[in-house]
């Protein structure tokens, strides 16, 4: 069995750990993870947060946009990533009920690389600046919040007084919003 | 023809394949391959449709001794093409009833079944096997298998180098695949042949449904979420489904779409593809083909063979640009008929075989500080901004902040507090591209 094989094992034999390890090993997908976060590049307007530091397929980051119509404001966005990353991406959910175009009353964000156009060679520095991105610049084509884009649409100086009060925990045509306020 | 357990009867005209020479056999083939193939212990995982098949291949090509690993039940839905379950056995487990079929159809073949997740079972019980195939619909569960395998080849037990045969389908399409743990191109390294799931954007979901599934999806993702948060979504419990489908319904009907349908639900929500039998069949017999090349030696197999047109003198698969040996392949069905068979090359930076661990003696009382330290002067790894961790403990990571903060005190403890002899470390650096892995000796 497996014959042309042999001749390359003996020679592999010196090179390779003698004992093997039974104990629980570092999957591929924690090891990306590993890999990810050690080269994100934060910025002083985002932070992470390990809630177990020993999971870290599980964290919070939290954006603090110093620009922008969302200055002030300080979003939690829970990352979720499952034994399969990279192949699939990771489950990224806004902590609070916030009035954005792109983000919906549940937490669910639309940005294209979390879904549609996720790939394995994108890393999750990719993920955070494209929710860096989604407060810097609302995207009222691609609503998954339908009001919010309309105004942004319709009258932006509306939408601007909408962000405000509603990051200040008041509430727009009766939908009341957490206080993001720092 | 009377067939019991004991006789070769049965195997008769396979018999002069295997006691009978021929051009494309193994050098060392020769006298006690018969037994070989009684004796191979196989583990196939998997017995859902492609399962049933390589069950019935392998039964029916004279492996004796096979272990089936399966942890669901038996829906109504796979009855068209799983036909080792009838009717009566819906709610049963897949394993065990598929094992008891075949067993009852081949005397003298023995299995045995494990209701239960592959991740239950520990390396002791994978150790016992010749080969493993898999006939799997998860990706997660084949990168969990081949990393296993991988890991497990130990250079002075030549019985530590399983096979691993793994075939796939997807409607018309399917592949089958030899790994050859740690000599050839393994499940990781391929992991990019997978054609991810294709997604709707969210926003389309949540503002301009086309089709029936994005209404579906919507009531899936969206409204569940919104309605139900508190209730754990099962796609095998009917009035979740039910939920589901009623929910979907009525968007279609807002958006003046037609085609909503229970069934339809339970495809999206279980993200069932489309399976049929055939590919099924083609790609399953082709798997057991190999299986039996490999345990009989009685032509190449996949992945065992040397490419054409090269020296098998001085043919070394590791060199940066020596084809690989054919090892994958791949089933279209869908335009015609078109296979195609090739060398998928190893990935040098395969994280899970491209860079295996090293031994590494630690004195126990030594901090992980002083560890850091003495990387430093490994020629290997200069480290400018190391993290550590093992597979179950994050030791040190040099950044994000937070987790350099909540890590810095594993600088300053003894090794032997922090880990178990034997255990694996990963280091990564950015100024690395690839990982450092130790197996830790602490002494």
């Amino acid at each position: 069995m497996l014959k042309i094989w042999s001749m390359k094992q003996q020679q592999q034999k010196s090179e390779a750990a003698a004992g093997q390890s039974k104990k629980k090993k570092v999957t591929a997908a924690q090891l990306r993870v590993q890999k990810d976060l050690s080269e994100l590049s934060l910025g002083s307007t985002m932070k992470t947060h390990f809630p177990n530091p020993d999971d870290i397929l599980n964290f919070t980051l939290t954006l603090t946009p110093d620009e922008g119509l969302y200055k002030g404001g300080i979003f939690n966005f829970t990352f979720a990533i499952s034994q399969n990353f990279p192949h699939e991406p990771p489950k990224v959910k806004c902590r609070e009920k916030i009035y954005h175009p792109n983000i919906d009353l549940e937490g669910n964000v639309c940005l294209n690389i979390l879904r549609e156009d996720w790939k394995p060679v994108l890393n999750l520095n990719a993920v955070i600046v494209g929710l860096q991105f989604l407060f810097l610049e609302p995207n009222a084509s691609d609503p998954l919040n339908k009001e919010a884009a309309n105004d942004l649409m319709t009258d932006r100086d509306r939408f601007k007084r909408n962000v405000r009060s509603a990051m200040a925990g008041g509430s727009v045509k009766g939908e009341s919003f957490d206080r993001v306020m720092k | 023809m009377a067939v019991n357990g004991d006789s070769r009867a049965r195997w008769r005209y396979m018999d002069h394949i295997l006691t009978r020479p021929g051009a494309y056999t193994d050098p060392e083939w020769g006298e006690g391959i018969i037994g070989t193939l009684e004796n191979a212990k196989v583990l196939v995982i998997g017995a859902g449709g492609l399962g049933c098949e390589i069950l019935k291949n392998l039964a029916l090509s004279g492996f004796k001794s096979i272990d089936v690993i399966d942890m669901d039940t038996i829906d109504v839905s796979n009855l068209n093409r799983q036909f080792l379950f009838r009717q009566s056995d819906v709610g049963k487990p897949k394993a065990s009833v598929a094992a008891d079929f075949v067993m009852k159809r081949v005397p003298g073949c023995k299995i045995n079944a494990h209701v239960c997740k592959i991740q239950d079972k520990d390396e002791e019980f994978y150790m016992q096997f010749s080969m493993v195939i898999c006939g799997l619909d998860s990706i997660e569960a084949r990168r969990w298998i081949n990393a296993l395998l991988v890991g497990m080849v130990d250079y002075d037990n030549d019985d530590s180098l399983k096979p691993l045969i793994d075939g796939g389908t997807e409607g018309f399409k399917g592949q089958s695949r030899v790994v050859i743990p740690r000599m050839t191109s393994c499940i990781e390294c391929q992991l990019d042949m997978h054609a991810p799931r294709a997604a709707v954007p969210l926003c389309t979901l949540a503002t301009i449904p086309r089709q029936p599934q994005h209404c579906i999806e919507w009531a899936h993702i969206i409204k569940w979420e919104e309605e139900r948060k508190d209730i754990q979504l099962d796609t095998d419990d009917p009035e979740h489904i039910t939920w589901l489908y009623r929910t979907a319904l009525k968007r279609a009907q807002e958006f003046g779409i037609q085609g909503v349908t229970y069934s339809m639900t339970q495809g999206v929500v279980k993200n069932i593809i489309p399976a049929i039998a055939s590919t099924n069949a083609i790609i399953a017999a082709s798997c057991c083909n190999e299986a039996f090349k490999i345990a009989t030696s009685s032509a190449p197999a996949l992945a065992n063979t040397i490419p054409e047109g090269v020296d098998p003198e001085t043919y070394d698969p590791d060199e940066e640009f020596a084809p690989a040996p054919n090892n994958y392949m791949l089933y279209t069905g869908d335009n015609s008929i078109y296979t195609f068979t090739f060398g998928h090359k190893k990935k040098p930076d395969c994280p899970v075989c491209g860079n295996l661990p090293k031994d590494l003696t630690v004195p126990g009382d030594q901090t992980l500080q002083e560890l850091i330290e003495s990387f430093a002067e490994r020629p290997e790894a200069q480290l400018k901004k190391p993290s550590l961790s093992t597979g179950g403990k994050t030791l040190f990571f040099s950044s994000p902040e937070s987790l350099r903060q909540q890590t810095e005190g594993n600088l300053r403890k003894k090794m032997r507090d922090l880990m178990e002899d034997g255990e694996e470390v990963v280091v990564t650096d950015p100024a690395f591209p690839t990982e450092f892995k130790y197996t830790i000796h602490l002494t």
